[in-house]
């Protein structure tokens, strides 16, 4: 393992170093918690912070983004043709992202950058970022990475992983990309007698939360969908969607066309299977117009469906956004050892 | 990187209103670059997202059959915001076309099997594109039955192609309507499964039957082919849902692990069987 020693002056003039070549992005105080957002010269991302409120997609998957641009107007030659944007490509750099929200992207790729189809407006801005990552000493009680594939320490999906000392960093070099960015900030001083193996145990002892979803994919899809439990999981939901909102694993977008006179833009935003509107047919028919049937695909999706398609775990990197922030307390957790441990009558 | 979010430019060569109540028009469509039309290839049972410019996108199963060629064809019903506006385009009108999206009737498994075709109201689209392909290619085909129903005489699609289909004798068509007060009309009067009882083929491994229509004849039509012994492999559908990106990347249209726009629309009533009820 090849470990750096940053001292917080150095970090501070390595920010600025890269500042140049690279669109910098960190977490800032944002009202009662923190948030992900593009910073230039003279700022410096705030790495004592919990977790931001909300994740940290918008880095690589903005809320809202310009997909083509065109016109209307019949007297010119490209009326009615969409036209792709100009988007910026230089590489961006994404500091104090901890292990979970990094991870997220790896699960997200499955869905934007398959064989058949490449979504460009995710797979060129996630291609083009090198994530710098903040170690976890101190997991908060909804915290539950390790059962979710990851750790507190854990490398999936960063370039490089800091963990906080006393006066500066301890950082990990985890990939090429993470070795060149570290090399143009002038981090480059070998790290001495650091324990980063003790620390990332202690770290992970901290996670009290097992969670068992290793009986999901054996599940039969057809039986946990009319499982009686999910009236009961359903109740107490009002559908805000903050659930979805404030997810990394979570992707589901809208398109719209938005237009001011002869001008307009195809937009993409994001969207949310808890609102009605989602499966809403021209006809008026809805496939799931009743809470309790969004409520049930929103949780299948994330731990049976993705389960099943990809192989690869469950869609979700236990960063307990969701248990935190939702209103009624409807927790991940517990629904998924209802759908786990489920046995058909 | 290729976008596949980017339509083919189009232009509008014909429109022609299907139906007396004029809900139904068919749009014939020409690629402004006509290389668009090669890397369009398409086979009969996809669809394609029809981008009206400032309005938006629908999901629509192409009509004309991959052995038409110069043009692409699509009967769109009027419903809502963008196919409203559609219906008020005219002939060289510019649009977008993105596809060929979406799985295909089993073409493949079809060959040297016989056809029983099911269809009712304005579903047929995608069957007009299989009939044509199948009477192209006719003796890759062994027997072809077609049972056609919608409300009313006027209400039925293709007119005057479901006429030369069957004076051409090489395809058993069984048009019928609900109902009629038309002294003249000479086909059958009854509902599609009713019809779908009387004359589809009984079954065999060697005949399979797609079915495409409103869910109410396709929930009659089911007990139907279940008491003619169709085994549940042998019976093709294909789904609609509200659909955005179409290529099984926004999340919206999912059944289950599989989206309709990528994974279907076409599934066999056996698949269907094994996912969600939704």
């Amino acid at each position: 393992m090849k470990l750096i020693k940053i001292d917080n002056e150095g970090w501070e003039k390595g920010l600025e170093k890269l500042n140049g070549s690279y669109r910098m992005f960190g977490p800032f105080e944002n009202q009662d918690s923190h948030a992900f957002k593009q910073f230039g010269q003279g700022e410096s991302p705030d790495m004592s912070l919990k977790n931001t409120h909300l994740s940290a997609k918008s880095v690589v998957y903005p809320q809202s983004q310009v997909m083509f641009e065109y016109t209307t107007d019949e007297t010119k030659d490209d009326h009615h043709i969409m036209k792709e944007v100009a988007t910026d490509e230089k590489p961006a750099a994404v500091f104090g992202i901890r292990p979970c929200d990094a991870a997220s992207f790896l699960l997200v790729q499955r869905n934007f950058d398959s064989p058949e189809y490449k979504d460009p407006y995710w797979v060129k801005p996630y291609e083009a970022s090198t994530f710098v990552g903040l170690a976890c000493d101190d997991p908060d009680s909804t915290c539950f990475c390790t059962s979710a594939g990851g750790g507190p320490y854990s490398d999936n999906g960063l370039d490089l992983l800091l963990s906080q000392e006393e006066g500066g960093f301890t950082c990990q070099v985890i990939t090429e990309k993470g070795e060149a960015l570290a090399k143009s900030a002038g981090w480059d001083t070998a790290a001495e007698g650091a324990d980063f193996e003790g620390k990332k145990q202690a770290a992970e002892k901290k996670i009290s939360v097992k969670l068992d979803s290793s009986k999901l994919k054996d599940q039969k899809t057809t039986e946990l969908f009319s499982a009686e439990f999910w009236d009961d999981v359903a109740f107490s939901c009002l559908n805000c969607g903050t659930c979805t909102f404030s997810c990394p694993t979570c992707w589901c977008f809208d398109i719209q066309d938005e237009n001011q006179g002869t001008d307009g833009k195809r937009m993409r935003n994001w969207d949310s299977c808890m609102y009605p509107l989602f499966t809403l047919e021209g006809s008026g028919h809805n496939p799931r117009p009743s809470k309790v049937q969004r409520v049930r695909q929103r949780f299948m999706h994330k731990l049976k469906y993705y389960v099943d398609k990809y192989e690869a775990g469950i869609q979700c990197v236990g960063c307990g956004r969701c248990i935190r922030l939702c209103p009624v307390n409807i927790d991940i957790r517990t629904v998924c050892d209802k759908m786990n441990y489920y046995q058909s009558a | 990187m290729q976008n596949p979010y980017l339509p083919y430019p189009v232009r509008i060569d014909e429109i022609v209103t299907e139906t007396e109540d004029r809900m139904l028009k068919t749009f014939k469509l020409v690629f402004l670059n006509p290389e668009d039309e090669e890397k369009f290839a398409y086979k009969a049972g996809q669809f394609a997202e029809l981008s009206i410019t400032g309005k938006g996108e629908v999901p629509i199963g192409i009509a004309s059959s991959p052995t038409e060629k110069g043009f692409i064809k699509f009967t769109v019903n009027k419903t809502g915001l963008v196919t409203g506006f559609m219906h008020d385009m005219k002939v060289g009108d510019v649009m977008g076309v993105r596809g060929p999206l979406g799985n295909w009737y089993p073409w493949e498994t079809l060959e040297g099997k016989n056809v029983v075709i099911v269809g009712g109201g304005f579903a047929f689209s995608t069957l007009r594109a299989s009939i044509v392909y199948m009477l192209a290619n006719r003796d890759k085909f062994k027997e072809i039955n077609v049972i056609y129903g919608a409300r009313a005489p006027e209400l039925l699609l293709y007119k005057d192609e479901l006429a030369e289909w069957e004076a051409a004798g090489d395809v058993k068509m069984h048009i019928t309507v609900d109902g009629t007060d038309d002294p003249d009309w000479k086909y059958n009067v009854g509902f599609v499964p009713t019809i779908a009882e009387k004359f589809a083929p009984p079954a065999d491994p060697d005949t399979y039957a797609i079915v495409c229509g409103p869910p109410a004849m396709i929930r009659f039509t089911q007990p139907v082919l279940d008491k003619l012994g169709y085994d549940h492999n042998n019976i093709i559908n294909s789904l609609e849902k509200r659909m955005k990106c179409g290529i099984g990347i926004c999340g919206r249209c999912n059944i289950g692990e599989k989206f309709v726009c990528k994974d279907g629309p076409v599934f066999t009533l056996d698949q269907l069987n094994n996912m969600p009820a939704e």
